[in-house]
């Protein structure tokens, strides 16, 4: 009796201090791939995943405190790339994939108040104090953070419109047995 | 010398322990979706059941049957496996944080995998020499690895086959588990012929 | 060609199909009458569309510029009739979608009046780069289909210094047949537009390559290119895709082009011999490209043939002319194996349609595709060496990166592996679905990029007006405390000095 009991805590002991070395040599400082996460998301630092930045939201995501589709902007494709890079399968039914969108105008109801250039996080809404405001479609990311801020409705979401150049043949239809 | 070059073929391939002795199921269906995965896993698994039936022999020869202790030995094993894990763990995390991302949770339940105590108390069955039961451990770990990577890349090529919507997924994958089993049988005639 | 050298010589990749080319290639060419309405689309070439120069209501005459090229590749658009200018709008495209595109409108007035043009009687006097340069400007792009800006090829290929122009003759697809027409009835000015061309970019050399089912084109163009012992004459095998860059200058050079290469890189440069036709015109009368040949054919065509007609006109009117047997079942521009579904009529000729077919319903019939059988006949069909069955497969998976791994990217889109398949899978919609899925992940990671730019640039304005703001007020607040203590000081010299003293005491 005495023997098992002692030899079971001996051998616990040492397997125990083996393991404490080892962690302490094998120690992993930081997790590296936060960097390749944030180099990943878009880096407008829209807010609408709820971070206050990229860089927060890379974190969480790293810690899997995030789901992979917490980046409206990203869209789809992004999900899909950070659940590869995490290792982990995305749930994507959740992800109403609306499409790239861009931020619109309804220039009868701008009141050129400026509001809206302030928290656009790529300057891509131009205008001036009473002037009308407009949005560069090349720099608009289709964050959305204009359309809260504006105080008469006059920005709205569109999808981006299809061109020539968007055009994708559609995937040809299997009829599965 | 002859002696041992057999049993290693018998380890392997004969009494394969996924598809001969059923040993290790649930890491065969689960992360056998890709060829890297799968052998990933295939070396920790190695590395495991090779370091732990050595400790696993120590212990048996110098405590429990010195001591008259084998109703200990399940216990003692699992404890050895366990530490040994945790050190495969440690060290993939450091050395290739992809593999550990990949292997997720498949890793930690190394420990669980009865392929690893199955390996340890057929070895306490055999009365092998340390030699012996050293490479008998290792053989058999090479036919898991094996039989890992044949299936996951069977399974890389039934992704892209259409499969009628009733077998698509696990069901087809045991399907073509059955198969490859029955591949296997064929090398029990190795022996007797 | 004899039997042994045609066992050796015979390529093993491609199709022979059943090329459908005679009686409409045999048909004598004919003049479309002007239409009295044009539709000259903006954007008829590889590169940027062109920037209209014109207003509405403005009269232009035959040849004028209408609009200019903007950016690195682009090409200019010149008006295909004399007329008014009555709108700038959007047109249907040919294109599969349907979606439209910006055109300028033109009435015709039916005066036929060309614009004053600059012909050149010695090309071989001028530079090569003012050869180009005249190209260019005629708006003459690659009217073999590929609609490349001509200009930009030419000075590429005396950048790489090409020996061999290779003078692409080979109109391999089915049906159509207006090189052949060109070749037979414009075989002096394909091979002056050669020449021409050769000396633009400093070749020394010119291989036409025809196809051996096209006779009469073989004997005319011989003909033609007797006194220039540069230019020779090659029949080539008639097999599909014999007419695409990188087969014809294996089969003519023996060279292969690497993947992710241009033919330049290997020593040549592929020319279409409508497009000699044209740089021939450009330069000796100085006519920018406003007019093109084009094959009307297929089953719903009453007078297969085909015709000289002015670009910008409707397909509709073209189908007018020849006369329909029934209505359609189903329109392309350009060949069967390649070529653009036209969804109606109502569409503008462009630069490289080189053919409108009109198929009837027979042979416009697509079987339904059935499952994949594994027989491999895509493989040994793929002209570039690809195994279509597994980036096909892979695509159906939508692992479009595995597909990648099959060298997806070297796919021309031939067709040649949806020909062969006995199930009917349609091979080529696959890889074309990747190919465009892939070039929209490009421009959403280029585009992020450009984000992350956009954003940076964004923190380090906010950062530097803070900065500018915190300096200007620091220097208000100096000036201000300057004239403050300025006025002070001033007031302290007209004070008495006893009585501050007396305050301070």
């Amino acid at each position: 009796m005495l023997i098992a009991v002692g030899s079971l805590a001996v051998m616990g002991l040492a397997l125990g201090g083996v393991l404490g070395v080892a962690a302490r040599y094998l120690a992993v400082e930081e997790n590296p791939i936060e960097a390749e996460l944030q180099a990943m998301l878009p880096g407008s630092q829209c807010g609408q995943c709820g971070f206050v930045g990229c860089a927060q939201a890379a974190v969480a995501l790293a810690k899997h405190e995030a789901p992979v589709t917490l980046c409206p902007p990203g869209g789809k494709a992004l999900a899909v790339a950070l659940a590869a890079k995490l290792g982990i399968k995305a749930d994507l039914s959740g992800v109403a994939d609306t499409g790239p969108q861009l931020a619109t105008v309804a220039e009868e109801i701008c009141t050129g108040c400026c509001r809206c250039l302030k928290v656009c996080p790529t300057d891509a809404i131009i205008g001036a104090a009473k002037q009308i405001h407009n949005v560069i479609r090349e720099a608009c990311t289709g964050c959305g953070a204009c359309v809260e801020r504006c105080p008469t409705e006059a920005m709205t979401m569109v999808p981006v419109p299809i061109t020539l150049q968007h055009w994708v043949w559609p995937k040809p239809v299997v009829a599965v047995a | 010398m002859k002696d041992f070059a057999l049993m290693m073929i018998g380890a392997a391939l004969v009494n394969n322990v996924i598809l001969a002795r059923f040993l290790g199921l649930c890491s065969f269906m689960g992360v056998t979706t890709r060829i890297d995965t799968a052998a990933g896993m295939g070396l920790a698994t190695t590395f495991v059941i090779t370091v732990s039936s050595m400790a696993d022999w120590a212990v048996q020869h110098y405590l429990l049957d010195a001591y008259g202790l084998g109703y200990l030995r399940t216990v003692t094993f699992i404890l050895v496996i366990a530490s040994a894990v945790q050190f495969t763990e440690l060290t993939i995390r450091k050395v290739s944080p992809s593999l550990f991302q990949m292997l997720g949770i498949y890793l930690p339940l190394i420990t669980t995998n009865c392929a690893v105590l199955g390996v340890a108390l057929l070895l306490v069955e055999g009365h092998m020499s340390f030699i012996g039961s050293t490479l008998f451990a290792f053989a058999s770990s090479l036919g898991y690895s094996l039989v890992m990577v044949i299936f996951a890349g069977l399974r890389e090529r039934l992704a892209l086959a259409q499969v009628p919507r009733l077998f698509a997924g696990p069901p087809i994958a045991f399907i073509v588990a059955s198969l490859l089993a029955m591949a296997f049988m064929g090398f029990s005639g190795i022996s007797t012929g | 060609m004899g039997l042994i050298e045609r066992f050796f010589k015979e390529p093993r990749w491609g199709v022979h199909p059943d090329d459908h080319k005679r009686p409409a290639a045999d048909a004598p060419l004919r003049m479309l009458p002007p239409p009295a309405r044009l539709y000259m689309p903006l954007h008829q070439h590889v590169g940027g569309a062109a920037r209209p120069i014109v207003l509405v209501g403005q009269k232009v005459l035959k040849g004028e510029l209408l609009a200019d090229a903007q950016g690195n590749i682009s090409a200019p658009i010149h008006a295909p009739v004399s007329g008014t200018i009555s709108a700038i709008g959007e047109v249907t495209a040919p294109h599969p979608s349907g979606l439209g595109f910006a055109a300028i409108t033109i009435d015709n007035d039916f005066a036929g009046r060309w614009i004053e043009t600059d012909p050149v009687s010695d090309p071989f006097a001028l530079a090569p780069e003012e050869i180009a340069r005249r190209t260019g400007k005629a708006g003459v792009v690659g009217l073999g289909g590929a609609t490349f800006p001509a200009a930009i090829k030419f000075a590429l290929g005396k950048r790489l210094q090409v020996g061999t122009l290779i003078v692409n003759g080979g109109e391999c697809e089915p049906y159509l047949s207006s090189d052949d027409r060109i070749m037979r009835d414009h075989a002096d000015q394909v091979i002056d537009g050669a020449r021409i061309v050769m000396h633009a970019i400093g070749a020394r050399e010119a291989l036409v390559g025809i196809e051996d089912n096209k006779p009469e084109a073989i004997a005319a163009m011989r003909i033609a290119a007797a006194p220039f012992p540069e230019v020779k004459i090659r029949p080539v095998p008639a097999r599909y895709p014999m007419g695409s860059d990188k087969q014809l200058i294996q089969t003519l050079t023996g060279k292969e082009v690497p993947a992710d290469a241009r033919a330049a890189e290997v020593g040549v440069l592929v020319h279409n011999v409508s497009t000699c036709a044209a740089v021939h015109k450009a330069i000796r009368l100085g006519q920018p490209l406003v007019e093109r040949i084009v094959t009307l054919n297929g089953g719903a065509v009453k007078t297969p043939g085909n015709l000289f007609v002015p670009l910008g006109t409707l397909v509709d009117e073209l189908l007018d002319f020849v006369g329909r047997v029934a209505t359609p079942a189903r329109l392309i521009l350009g060949g069967p194996m390649m070529g653009t579904p036209l969804l109606h009529g109502r569409i503008p000729l462009v630069k490289g349609a080189s053919g409108i077919l009109a198929f009837d319903a027979q042979e416009a019939l697509i079987p339904a595709a059935g499952p994949c059988i594994r027989c491999g006949s895509c493989t040994r069909a793929c002209p570039m060496g690809l195994l279509p069955i597994e980036m096909a497969a892979h695509i159906r998976a939508g692992d479009l990166d595995g597909a990648v791994g099959f060298h997806l990217s070297d796919c021309i889109s031939c067709g040649c592996c949806a020909y062969v398949c006995p199930s009917h899978i349609p091979l080529v919609q696959y890889f074309s679905h990747a190919k465009g899925e892939l070039m929209t992940k490009e421009r959403a990671k280029l585009r992020s990029e450009a984000t992350r730019r956009l954003a940076e640039a964004r923190v380090e304005r906010v950062e530097r007006e803070t900065r500018e703001k915190a300096a200007a007020a620091a220097r208000r607040k100096a000036e201000r405390d300057a004239a403050k203590a300025k006025t002070a000081a001033a007031a302290l010299a007209t004070t008495p000095v006893t009585q501050v003293e007396g305050e301070i005491a």
